[in-house]
């Protein structure tokens, strides 16, 4: 009979990891920890190598034969596209200064999701086959072979990176692990390896426009549905259009603020604002998703799944177009499109047609933040606000790490945010603005099968929350991205229970003071409105 | 000199070794920065499990009401119950609390130092310690069973509303 363990061997007291290498210590592929593999048909949809049933915890991940081939010819030919990557391969001198930036590596406390160890799963093998000293001195020189572990390794953590950009944000030589989790996610896709959570919304996008494969007369109708419960709230009937030609801006949200809560209430903002301020507008049911997975995919997928939004705009014949809240869309605006599918000179540069403002900014994209848009309004005294309908709420921002830092936009949604709000407080100023730490969710790892990683990664976040919740009292968390409106709930009922989440033009649409309307007496969730004293700043 | 005294004398070191047994549980490199970063919002981890066995450590000597105990339990076993480890291995901390005070207070206990009644109730508070925790293991895993649905509900939930697959009678 099988003796039990004495209570020091079963409260595990010698418990440290084992004490092998990082290079030389396998990944586990334990369920909460990893997101499932891409499904054959997604692959195929957009023409995607090595479509096959498989998953992560498979002994044979049915590889193609030749895939360490392909991975470093792969690899050989992104080293000449971008001279980013062959500089941080090289550059990085393990100063440590990235360390321990990374909301990974503070909530799970694993090692290997420090930057400088997260590119070093890259860059060992790029010593090991790119490097001469890597070539002739292997292990003493950081190097290492190219093996099926290391593969699944890339795939365990560069499927654990939020590509949040914290960590570049400290290192003295401006390293990105955000595109070098990019550029290795691309290797990964050479031979078939995405997660599904991506693939899916990029085939659903390539095909009909947005990542739930809602078709045009779902999206419609879907829309309609929202301007029904704004009735209900204000008394006023806002009728937004679809694919009209000729109207003067198109507006492209991420589809999660039409079909799923609480984002629904934040494009219930929008429409009032666009209906009280008479903005020429419309919709459309093809580019009807500003987000882009194809970002977190590979360059090229990137460019097509872009490329839908300029296409409608120029089928449109629309002047200019305005984008809603929404985190990695801004990254791919910002930072890629003006070279990739742009510039898009059959626009016209943005001019609100309210204020007259110039975003001369926008002048190669053409497409501005609607926290831009709505903040000049404000600022030109064009739309009439009450802060005190949003006085049941005490407020602080969560930058996105899209928005913050691949877009600086740190000013905008705060000054809309003390415009429509009477209590708002700041998280601490490490984990604010370029320093913020992301929801641990974004890069497409937001399922649900993740959680438990996620609430690891979004721990450092939801401590900062936490702060201002006891110290002021706040409850709700805003914040301009579909993905954090769709994650950070889940994050703060684990964390920091009784902080609920809202988008900032959902609160612009409680403050909002729409001509014709009823007396309001709840919000636009429903929640009665009490307490509409003068509020102080908490 | 009584086992309470005893204890308030060595709290410092006690404290001090209860949260190296905990950061050993993590590896090398990883203890090292919860030990030496002091902010609280960057190693928020680090920061929560050192401010909460600090007052553990008082309440051992102040009667343990479960008031009290509970705010600083939570936090810990929150973060260990969603951190890679077995359930017994992410409640042990608790027990490593008798190894670390049986060890500084030896030569006491081996001296008769400490009545028999004493060492009884101190192991009986660190028990009540070691079940409360169990309890705060289970609501936080279940809890995360439970979000995940609710954050699928969110997604989907409008849909089928507008699909009329769900229906409030009531509306």
């Amino acid at each position: 009979m099988a003796s039990l363990p004495k209570p020091d061997e079963l409260a595990g007291i010698n418990y440290n990891p084992p004490r092998t290498g990082w290079r030389d210590t396998p990944v586990e592929f334990r369920r909460g920890t990893y997101c499932y593999g891409a499904k054959p048909k997604n692959l195929e949809a957009v023409g995607l190598p090595n479509p096959r049933d498989w998953s992560p915890e498979d002994q044979d991940w049915k590889l193609p034969e030749n895939w360490k081939e392909i991975i470093l010819e792969g690899l050989r030919e992104r080293l000449g596209r971008f001279r980013s990557l062959q500089i941080f391969m090289d550059a990085c001198v393990r100063c440590g200064a990235c360390a321990d930036k990374c909301h990974f590596f503070i909530g799970s406390g694993d090692p290997r999701n420090m930057p400088v160890l997260r590119a070093e799963l890259l860059r060992s093998v790029y010593r090991r086959d790119f490097t001469t000293a890597g070539k002739i001195f292997g292990k003493l020189a950081g190097a290492r072979d190219l093996t099926e572990e290391v593969l699944k390794e890339w795939y365990y953590y560069f499927f654990q990176c939020t590509e949040c950009r914290r960590c570049s944000v400290f290192c003295p030589f401006g390293i990105d692990t955000a595109e070098i989790t990019i550029l290795a996610r691309e290797l990964l896709n050479l031979v078939g390896c995405n997660i599904d959570w991506i693939a899916a919304p990029v085939a659903n996008c390539y095909r009909t426009g947005n990542h739930l494969g809602i078709q045009p007369h779902a999206f419609k109708d879907m829309i309609d549905f929202c301007t029904e419960d704004i009735e209900k709230v204000t008394g006023v009937k806002v009728e937004p259009t679809f694919n009209r030609k000729g109207a003067e801006v198109l507006f492209i949200t991420p589809s999660g603020d039409v079909f799923a809560d609480p984002g629904t209430y934040t494009l219930m903002g929008y429409l009032m604002l666009f209906h009280e301020i008479g903005l020429d507008y419309t919709f459309s049911t093809y580019a009807s998703d500003g987000g882009n997975f194809g970002l977190f995919t590979s360059h090229e997928m990137m460019k097509r799944l872009n490329a839908k939004m300029y296409a409608e705009a120029g089928r449109l014949g629309v002047k200019w177009i305005l984008g809603g809240e929404c985190g990695h869309m801004w990254r791919v605006i910002h930072q890629y499109m003006g070279t990739m599918n742009g510039p898009a000179d059959f626009l016209e540069e943005p001019v609100s047609p309210i204020t007259g403002t110039r975003f001369e900014h926008a002048r190669s994209t053409k497409m501005i933040h609607i926290a831009e848009f709505t903040a000049d309004l404000i600022r030109h005294n064009k739309v009439k606000l009450d802060p005190g309908r949003n006085n049941h709420l005490k407020v602080t921002f969560h930058d996105p790490r899209n928005t913050s830092r691949a877009m600086g936009l740190f000013e905008e949604p705060r000054y809309v945010l003390r415009s429509v709000c009477n209590h708002f407080r700041e998280m601490p100023e490490n984990t604010i603005r370029e320093q913020t730490f992301c929801c641990g969710s974004g890069a497409g790892l937001n399922t649900d099968e993740y959680l438990e990683m996620r609430l690891r990664g979004g721990f450092p976040r939801a401590n900062a929350v936490r702060y201002v919740h006891e110290k002021y009292g706040v409850n709700t968390v805003a914040c301009v991205c579909a993905i954090d409106r769709a994650v950070l709930p889940t994050l703060m009922d684990y964390w920091v229970p009784g902080v609920g989440v809202a988008g900032l033009h959902e609160l612009v649409g409680n403050a909002l003071v729409m001509q014709g309307e009823n007396d309001r007496t709840t919000d636009l969730r429903g929640n009665p409105l009490h307490g509409r004293e003068e509020g102080e700043d908490v | 000199m009584n086992l309470a005294d005893l204890l308030t004398k060595k709290q410092a070191v006690i404290l001090e070794r209860w949260f190296q047994w905990f950061l050993e549980t993590y590896p090398a490199e990883t203890a090292r920065f919860m030990r030496e970063e002091k902010n609280r919002f960057a190693n928020p981890v680090g920061s929560s499990v050192y401010q909460g066995i600090e007052g553990l450590c008082q309440e051992l000597l102040q009667g343990m009401e479960l008031d009290r105990v509970y705010p600083l339990l939570d936090p810990i076993v929150r973060i260990r119950a969603v951190q890679d480890f077995p359930p017994s291995r992410a409640v042990a901390f608790i027990f490593a609390l008798k190894k670390v005070i049986f060890e500084e207070l030896e030569s006491e206990i081996r001296g008769g130092q400490i009545s028999v009644e004493e060492l009884l109730e101190l192991e009986s508070r660190i028990d009540n310690l070691a079940l409360l925790s169990f309890d705060i293991y289970t609501q936080c895993r279940e809890k995360v069973s439970q979000i995940r649905v609710e954050e699928i509900k969110r997604r989907s939930e409008r849909l089928l509303q507008r699909a009329n697959l769900v229906v409030d009678p009531s509306e």
